[in-house]
Parts: C-alpha cells; sequence; structure tokens
C-alpha cells in the first residue's frame, strides 16, 4: 500500500482527552435497551448481556448517552 | 436491544475527530452500518473531511477519496462508472457530503450526475451551514438562523434540495434524521438495492453551531421531526410516502409547536414572537402541501 | 497502418490503441473532433470504455479522477478556458498519483475571447506535477499520447500526464499517420491492471486525508521523487518507441542544424517549421544558426538544453504565451538551464502568436534583428 494512503486505524485522534465529564453507567439500573449504543457518535459504547461499558481511551463526554438513557442509568461526572 | 437488531460491525472508528455530540457521526455510523464494507465513500471538503482524522492514519475502514469542494458528485459519476467496467459493480459507491457542498457550490456536478443517472447513493448530511470553516450561512440555512455570515438572522430561504431532486426523476428521494436509526437502516438499503442515483438528505444537529449543549443532539434531532419542521419522506419512483412519526403528522394538532425546537437552539435566540408564528405559518404550509400532494396521489 | 488524420483525431486513435476504461469530457472549441471520435468509436463498438458526458470541464477532471482511483485507465482533453476551469482539481489528480493522460488543445484566453493557438494554457499546468508533453505535429500527438500512457503508469512515476498541440494548425489540420500495429501497441502500453495503488474495498485505506505539516511535506516531496523518475522512464520510453516506430524519440529535444550552431532559437509546437526555414535563410547570410524544439517540457531537460546550447553566443527563445510582469515560462526554463551550468552566452526571449496570429519565417528573422540589436525581451506585433 503506497505511502501517500491513510490506513484505517482506531484513536485517528486521542479524543479521550478532550472531555471534561465522563459518562458513569449504573448497570444495576440499566435495561440493555441499547439507546447508548444506537446514539453514541463515537461508538465508545460497548454492550453485552453483563452491561454497558464505555471505552474512555476514545469517549469524548457528549453526553448524548445520559440524556437519551430510558432509566437514567447514565449519569455525566465531572472530571475536572 | 437495539445492539441485537441493529448491524454491530462499525466502519467509522473510535477515536475520529468530530466535534462532541456531533450529528454527521451518528448518521454516518448507521449509513454505514446498512451498507457494509463492500462501500466507497466520496467526501468532499466538510466537517468529515476532518472527522476522518490526520494523516497517516484514518476513522473509516472502507476505501475512501477525499475530493475537492465542488466535485463529490462528479468524482462519483466517474468511480461508479469505472467499477462496473472493471466488474465491482456490485460495489456501494457513496458520497457523503455536506450542504454547502451540495446544495451550493456542488449543486452542479450532482444535477449533471442525476441527469446522466449514475449508480450511486448521494447523501447530504446537513448542519444547515458551513460549519466546516466557522459556521457561516449556506443556502440551506434556515430562514431567520443566526451563522456567523448573518449574525441579525438569515434573510434567506431554505433550498429544497430532495425537492429539486425528485424534479431530476432520480427513482429515490428520501429524508434521513438522526433520532431514527431504523429509518435510517430502511431507507438506506431500500436506496442501495435501487439502480440509478439516489438521492438522500439528513439533518445533521451540529452542537457549535447551533448552538445547543452536545448532550442534546438527539433530542434536537427527534424536536425537528415532532414539530413538523423536518419531514421524514420518500419518493420512491415519483410516488411520495410519509415515513416514521411523520406519518401521523399531517394532522396540526398532533405537531409540537415549533417553538419547542427553536427554543432550545442559541442560533434562534434572538427571534421575536412574531418571527417564531412567520416560522410556524411556514410549517403549516409546507404541511397543507404535503396533505394537496397526498391527496393528489391517492386519485 | 497509414490514415490521413488531424491532430485531433490522432489522438482519439491513440486513446483507442491505448484502451481507456473511462472516458470523461466537456466540449470545447477546439477540443471537440478528439471527444466526437471517441463517442463514435465508444458507441460503435470499437472502443470498449464508458464515456461520461459531464456537465462541465471540473467535473471532467473529477470524474476521471473518481474512476483513476479505482483502477481504471482514463482519457479526458481540453483547451484554455475549460483547463483554468478544471485547474484545482489537475493539481488534485497529481497530488493523489494518478495516471491520468489529457490532450490539452492550446488555445489564447479570453478577454478578449480567442478560439486560435496561444500555448498560455499549456504552460499553466508547470507547476502541477503533471508530465507535460508537447506535440507539433499529427504524427506527434499519435506517438506522444501512447508515451504519455507509458510513462504516467510506470511504477516509479504514478503522475498524470498531458499532451498539448497547437489549435488548428494541428488539431485540425490533416496529414498522413502511421499507427503503430497492436503487437507493438502492447509492447508501449502497459497490460491492464496495471500493478498501482488503488482504493479497494478489499484493502481499505482513505486517499487523500488531512495531513499535519510535517506529513504533507513528504508526502509532497514523493511527486518530486517521481517528476525526477519520470525523466528516465521518459527517455527509456522513448527510446523503445524509436525502436519500434523508426521516428527518433530518443531525445526530448528536436535539433535542427545545432551541430555547429552559434545562436539558437528555442521554441514550442509548429511554429518550429517556420523556425527551420528561418535558420537555412540565416544560414546562407553566414549566421551559425540552428534551432531547438522542446518537446517534453515537464520534466524539464535541463542538462540536455545545455549540452545542445554550451558553445552558444546566443540563445533566443520564442515563447508563444501571453506572459505578463516576467519572463515567460519556457524562456525561464531555458535560462535557468543556462545558468546553473555556468553558461555566459546573451540571452534573449521573444513572444510571438499570441492570439494565434500566424508566425512566418521572417517573424523569426525579425526577431534575430531585434537579438542583434541588443534587445532583451520582444513582442511580436503584426504591423
Amino acid at each position: 500500500m503506497a505511502s501517500w494512503f491513510a490506513r484505517p486505524s482506531a484513536g485517528a485522534v486521542g479524543s479521550g482527552s478532550w472531555r471534561v465529564e465522563k459518562p458513569v453507567v449504573d448497570n444495576d439500573k440499566c435495561i440493555l435497551c441499547g439507546l447508548c449504543w444506537l446514539y453514541c457518535p463515537d461508538g465508545v459504547v460497548e454492550i453485552g448481556d453483563s452491561g454497558v461499558k464505555i471505552d474512555y481511551d476514545y469517549c469524548k463526554g457528549c453526553g448524548v448517552c445520559a440524556r437519551e438513557c430510558p432509566v437514567n442509568a447514565i449519569k455525566m461526572v465531572r472530571e475536572r | 436491544m437495539a445492539h441485537r437488531i441493529f448491524p454491530k460491525e462499525e466502519f467509522l472508528l473510535r477515536g475520529h475527530a468530530a466535534c462532541p455530540g456531533c450529528g454527521a457521526t451518528i448518521l454516518l455510523r448507521h449509513v454505514l452500518k446498512a451498507l457494509g464494507p463492500k462501500t466507497y465513500l466520496v467526501i468532499p471538503a466538510s466537517c468529515s473531511s476532518v472527522i476522518a482524522g490526520p494523516y497517516p492514519k484514518t476513522a473509516f475502514s472502507v476505501p475512501l477519496l477525499h475530493i475537492a469542494f465542488a466535485a463529490s458528485a462528479a468524482a462519483a459519476s466517474g468511480m461508479t462508472e469505472a467499477l462496473e467496467i472493471l466488474g465491482k459493480g456490485d460495489a456501494n459507491v457513496v458520497v457523503w457530503a455536506g450542504d454547502g457542498g451540495t446544495v451550493d457550490i456542488g449543486l452542479q456536478a450532482l444535477s449533471g450526475a442525476a441527469e446522466r443517472g449514475h449508480n450511486f447513493i448521494y447523501i447530504c448530511y446537513d448542519n444547515e451551514a458551513y460549519m466546516n470553516t466557522g459556521i457561516q450561512k449556506s443556502g440551506s440555512t434556515p430562514p431567520k438562523a443566526w451563522t456567523t455570515t448573518t449574525p441579525t438572522g438569515n434573510p434567506g430561504m431554505k433550498k429544497d434540495l430532495p425537492a429539486i431532486m425528485a424534479a431530476h426523476r432520480v427513482p429515490y428521494v428520501a429524508t434521513l434524521n438522526p433520532a431514527y436509526p431504523n429509518d435510517i437502516l430502511y431507507k438506506v438499503r431500500k436506496a442501495a438495492s435501487i439502480k440509478g442515483l439516489k438521492y438522500l438528505h439528513a439533518l445533521s444537529p451540529c452542537p457549535p453551531g447551533w448552538r445547543y449543549d452536545s448532550s442534546l443532539t438527539v433530542e434536537v434531532a427527534r424536536l425537528a421531526v415532532e414539530t413538523g419542521m423536518w419531514v421524514l419522506y420518500e419518493v420512491d419512483h415519483g410516488v411520495f410516502r410519509l415515513t416514521g412519526p411523520s406519518k401521523h403528522l399531517v394532522d396540526k394538532a398532533r405537531r409540537k409547536p415549533v417553538e419547542e425546537y427553536l427554543r432550545l437552539q442559541g442560533r434562534f435566540r434572538h427571534l421575536s414572537q412574531s418571527d417564531i408564528e412567520e416560522l410556524q405559518k411556514m410549517v403549516d404550509e409546507k404541511w397543507e402541501e404535503i396533505a394537496r400532494i397526498l391527496e393528489e396521489q391517492k386519485r | 497502418m497509414k490514415l490521413v488524420l488531424t491532430g485531433n483525431y490522432a489522438a482519439a486513435y491513440a486513446v483507442k490503441d491505448a484502451e481507456p476504461d473511462v472516458i470523461s469530457a466537456y466540449p470545447i472549441t477546439p477540443q471537440t473532433p478528439i471527444i466526437e471520435k471517441l463517442s463514435e468509436f465508444v458507441d460503435g463498438g470499437e472502443l470498449k470504455a464508458k464515456f461520461v458526458r459531464v456537465e462541465s470541464e471540473h467535473s471532467a477532471m473529477a470524474s476521471v479522477i473518481g474512476a483513476s482511483s479505482v483502477g481504471a485507465r482514463t482519457y479526458t482533453a481540453t483547451s484554455s478556458q475549460g483547463l483554468f476551469y478544471m485547474y484545482e482539481v489537475c493539481w488534485w489528480a497529481a497530488g493523489a498519483r494518478l495516471p491520468i493522460v489529457m490532450g490539452v488543445v492550446t488555445r489564447a484566453l479570453g478577454p478578449p475571447w480567442s478560439i486560435w493557438s496561444e500555448h498560455t494554457d499549456f504552460y499553466a499546468m508547470r507547476d502541477s506535477g503533471w508530465i507535460m508533453y508537447f506535440a507539433s505535429s499529427a504524427q506527434e500527438v499519435y506517438d506522444l499520447t501512447l508515451q504519455a500512457y507509458r510513462v504516467a503508469e510506470d511504477g516509479e512515476v504514478l503522475l498524470p500526464a498531458l499532451v498539448g498541440w497547437d489549435a488548428f494548425e494541428v488539431s485540425h489540420t490533416y496529414e498522413p499517420v502511421t499507427l503503430l500495429p497492436p503487437d507493438s501497441v502492447k509492447k508501449v502500453i502497459l497490460k491492464k491492471p496495471v500493478p498501482r495503488p488503488i482504493l479497494s474495498h478489499e484493502d481499505p485505506a482513505s486517499l487523500g486525508n488531512l495531513a499535519y505539516p510535517e506529513e504533507y511535506v513528504k508526502i509532497r516531496r514523493g511527486i518530486r521523487e517521481a517528476m525526477a523518475n519520470a525523466r528516465r522512464v521518459a527517455r527509456s520510453v522513448g527510446k523503445l518507441f524509436t525502436e519500434l516506430s523508426g521516428r527518433d524519440y530518443t531525445s526530448f529535444l528536436e535539433c535542427y542544424r545545432c551541430e555547429d550552431a552559434k545562436v539558437f532559437f528555442v521554441v514550442m509546437g509548429s511554429i518550429a517549421g517556420e523556425g527551420f526555414e528561418a535558420v537555412d535563410a540565416l544560414r546562407k547570410r553566414g549566421v551559425k544558426a540552428g534551432l531547438i524544439r522542446v518537446r517534453l517540457y515537464r520534466p524539464f531537460p535541463y542538462d540536455e538544453l545545455y549540452e545542445t546550447v554550451k558553445d552558444a553566443e546566443g540563445v533566443i527563445v520564442v515563447n508563444r504565451a501571453s506572459r505578463f510582469g516576467g519572463y515567460a515560462p519556457l524562456s525561464a526554463d531555458v535560462a535557468v538551464s543556462m545558468t546553473v551550468n555556468g553558461s555566459d552566452a546573451r540571452f534573449m526571449e521573444a513572444v510571438a502568436g499570441v492570439g494565434g496570429v500566424d508566425v512566418t519565417s521572417s517573424d523569426f528573422l525579425r526577431i534575430f534583428d531585434a537579438y542583434e540589436r541588443g534587445e532583451k525581451s520582444v513582442w511580436v506585433v503584426p504591423r
């Protein structure tokens, strides 16, 4: 592959360092509806039968997941 | 359960350079999920040119041609012809262009491509201004909206690109909205199954450009539909059809007042009560037109 | 096979022999016969290619970029205003390292409107990274178009290439043209698919991502290296073509009576014909004149040119170009060639043939008179 092509890579930018607050998931409240995964603009919501996990390496803390969660299982917590 | 129903694989990789809460990236994730890996993207100058991230990395795991601002529909035209003659005609070719690159500088090439009927999907993600360059007015900026070049409100109107494309008699035209990923999946897959030029126009809420907190992107998108400001529809081989929640909004009583949508956005903060009434009237008139079209078609 | 063809038709026949996959063009005088002939070939089934009848020149270049990026062999052609309309995308093609081939039928720019020959449009491409040939006859249009494909697609080059030729004098004038036999064409033109980096869903990548300054420089330097390779590749392709055709392409320069010349004219294009007559007339007068016609303009043959003029007393460059505020492009390149190699010959530039004005051998003699008078830069204007 020639040098002038860019190669697919997670972490094209270190977007995890951008955020001011981060989503914290209460998996006891979570009903696994999947809306957080569906709406995350960055695809950093990982969801499986055991619950939801956020990839904080790349999460920008936009808050969409917290806002859209129908059971308020996600809270935005200030980091700095 | 959404993660059980929607395609799981991501083709827009995490760690991309979009602003937090970017509506375009919600749309992109779902468009690419609908199409799969045999998809060639053509992206003109726009936010997405930067969202891809800097060389030598790219956030897209499908082949992507970046191209000059005015040229996306023309580049896609050549690409789709080439893929066909090279025996790869079953691949999807998709233009992913902003509103500026579609309704303004890209319109000529798009119109030409539509007239020639090339086989590709053109998707305009409409954040209603030149956002990548810092929120300047485009031909798709709604009336009265603040932008950096319309600081007292846009005196212009919003070009109706889906109507213009329907007038080109392309086989499929539809609108999309990031609050309704099931509608996106349905329409994008339908577009991919039709031969010819398919035009999709997506509302792409933009936190820095529309002046709202990044967490509200999906809510703003949803209200756009619920107030009737954004109509979910398709024109399938000339037949007009409302989709999703828009199906039930011909009845004005079921539409939320536009003020609920406008109130959330700083770009409309300067609106007077009579401005809001004017916008409400425009929306109502648009729906009366829709009702007329549906009546006409029934006959 | 020998046919009587115009320069434009010769281009179409060369393109047919090269077997492109996608052709895209927008009509502009005096290019139109090229695309008309190619349409006939495609519609008649003689050429299996997709022909995209775009709605502007900007789209013509953009569409061949789209096609080339996924591996198609392509062609487009234009002139003057059309070339300038597609200008930004031409630079995109070179930056994206796509071996597109283009014909440029050189025509003056407006205002005032003109459809006649001038090389100004051709010269505008000179810094872009495009390989640039200039043909002076229909035969050369055919020969150089085939060579352009071979050089552009070479793995060490991968840059777009264009061939320019004069409006009407070459584009519309009929001449006997000998086409290469098919098995000779196969020896020049690379077999498809040409091995080169392309966009493919089998190995996804992005072409043209944003690059921060440190990375941008490295990518652009790649173009510079490719251009240097192009000089070498063009030379060996020229040699190969010479062997196959019997026509001499071993040099980037055509030299007329240069061996013992003391004063040289340097020109490009079909005005060379009148230049030969002027050289003969000067020789009769006792002036040791010679003429150099440049055939490969980019990469410019600086060393070759200097080698030819190194014992010169004077060099006169005759440019067919409207250039303002500075020396004309060919003048500049020749002057650089002389300066960096330490020549102390006298240098003069002339501009002739602007707007398609006919350049005759007596114009060359007038230019020589100006040189004798000690002029530095003259425009030849019809009386």
